[in-house]
């Protein structure tokens, strides 16, 4: 299991799925995040691993 | 052929990069973006608007690494909201300035300080008020700016908005064919014998996530949460629906800014220009409207022109 963080929120799961289903299994659009595993940015291809932690960055801004 | 891992992978461009290509990529790219729309020169005075977020905070970093002379100004908005945002957000910049360029110029603006009033406090005074807020941070930061570039002799102003924020702005103003507004918008606005400083934005080239990747390699630490203020934002909900449609079909936003330009270019609204621009009566700054520019309307005292502005931002 991998620790995923994106805003307040945390989830333990299951590290054998790709940044890119991680994402889209959350709800969010894959062109509004990032993802950042243990502290370096990584591509949507990657998968998850079995240690460590991931976090989701949003890259939106604006108002 | 590079071994490392790629770190991002841009389908509008059908490439993946490492962190150190991809850096490189951007400053690259950066600079001839900035050459083809002559934007400014090495012997050119820049101020970069820094917000503490990743694209501005980027685009000065960029510009420094390129070698252009580039100093900051930040413009403390008095944005409180139970988070001390306007604070915090400051701390960002100068960490930064002290960290990664020590040697460079950051200039503090405190809105508050100058006007007496914080820029929601001038918001909420409108009618709207908090809906409006946005159209009024933008008018006072404008104004601001080009005060502070005048002043000090900054031959530019640089900011760093990036293609979603062109392509939003873009999108917003077709919905409602604001000719007037089309024309206007471009990567580089020239400067006006009345005041008006050149402004460029260098990074109108990259998508967000491109900026704030950018931002994540070289560890530029920056405010990650939004402003308060922007919930409900019209220009985010623009963004959700580009990016939803770049989602299922790679380069939309692209394609969709460079032929606005292309299409520009080449006359799409001949019959519609800039206003003729003109001196503000109180501050002296380039305005299109008749007597007082917009900045001075919203500060004189409430209903004296309230109509107009209404109208105007």
């Amino acid at each position: 299991m991998v620790k995923v963080i994106f805003r307040n929120a945390e989830w333990q799961i299951p590290g054998n799925i790709t940044v890119q289903k991680l994402i889209t299994d959350l709800g969010l659009n894959p062109q509004s995040v990032l993802a950042v595993r243990d502290g370096k940015l990584v591509n949507n291809e990657t998968r998850l691993g079995d240690q460590g932690e991931v976090k989701l960055i949003s890259v939106v801004s604006g108002g | 052929m590079c071994a490392a891992d790629s770190v991002i992978n841009m389908r509008q461009h059908r490439l993946a990069l490492c962190e150190v290509h991809f850096a490189e990529w951007v400053e690259k790219i950066s600079l001839s973006f900035i050459k083809k729309h002559r934007m400014f020169e090495p012997d050119d005075r820049i101020l970069v608007a820094v917000s503490g977020g990743k694209d501005s905070l980027s685009l000065w970093r960029i510009l420094l690494k390129l070698g252009f002379q580039a100093d900051g100004l930040y413009m403390d908005l008095g944005v409180e909201a139970g988070c001390s945002y306007s604070k915090r957000s400051c701390e960002y910049v100068e960490k930064f300035a002290q960290n990664i360029f020590p040697e460079v110029k950051l200039h503090v603006l405190d809105v508050a300080d100058i006007y007496g009033k914080t820029v929601p406090e001038m918001a909420g005074r409108r009618k709207g008020g908090r809906k409006k807020f946005c159209s009024v941070c933008g008018l006072v930061k404008r104004h601001e700016m080009n005060r502070i570039a005048r002043e000090l002799g900054y031959t530019v102003i640089a900011t760093g908005h990036n293609l979603d924020d062109e392509a939003a702005v873009l999108f917003g103003n077709v919905l409602h064919w604001e000719a007037e507004y089309l024309v206007r918008q471009s990567p580089v606005l020239p400067a006006d014998g009345v005041g008006l400083v050149k402004r460029a934005k260098p990074l109108a080239r990259f998508y967000e996530r491109e900026t704030a990747a950018y931002a994540i390699i070289n560890n530029i630490e920056y405010m990650q949460e939004e402003c308060p203020y922007s919930v409900g934002a019209t220009s985010l909900r623009l963004k959700e629906v580009l990016n939803s449609m770049e989602n299922s079909s790679p380069g939309t936003k692209l394609q969709f800014y460079f032929s606005f330009l292309r299409a520009k270019e080449n006359s799409l609204f001949p019959g519609c220009k800039r206003p003729e621009l003109r001196a503000c009566e109180k501050c002296g700054q380039a305005t299109g409207a008749l007597g007082l520019c917009a900045f001075c309307r919203l500060l004189e005292p409430a209903s004296a022109h309230h109509k107009e502005l209404e109208d105007e931002i």
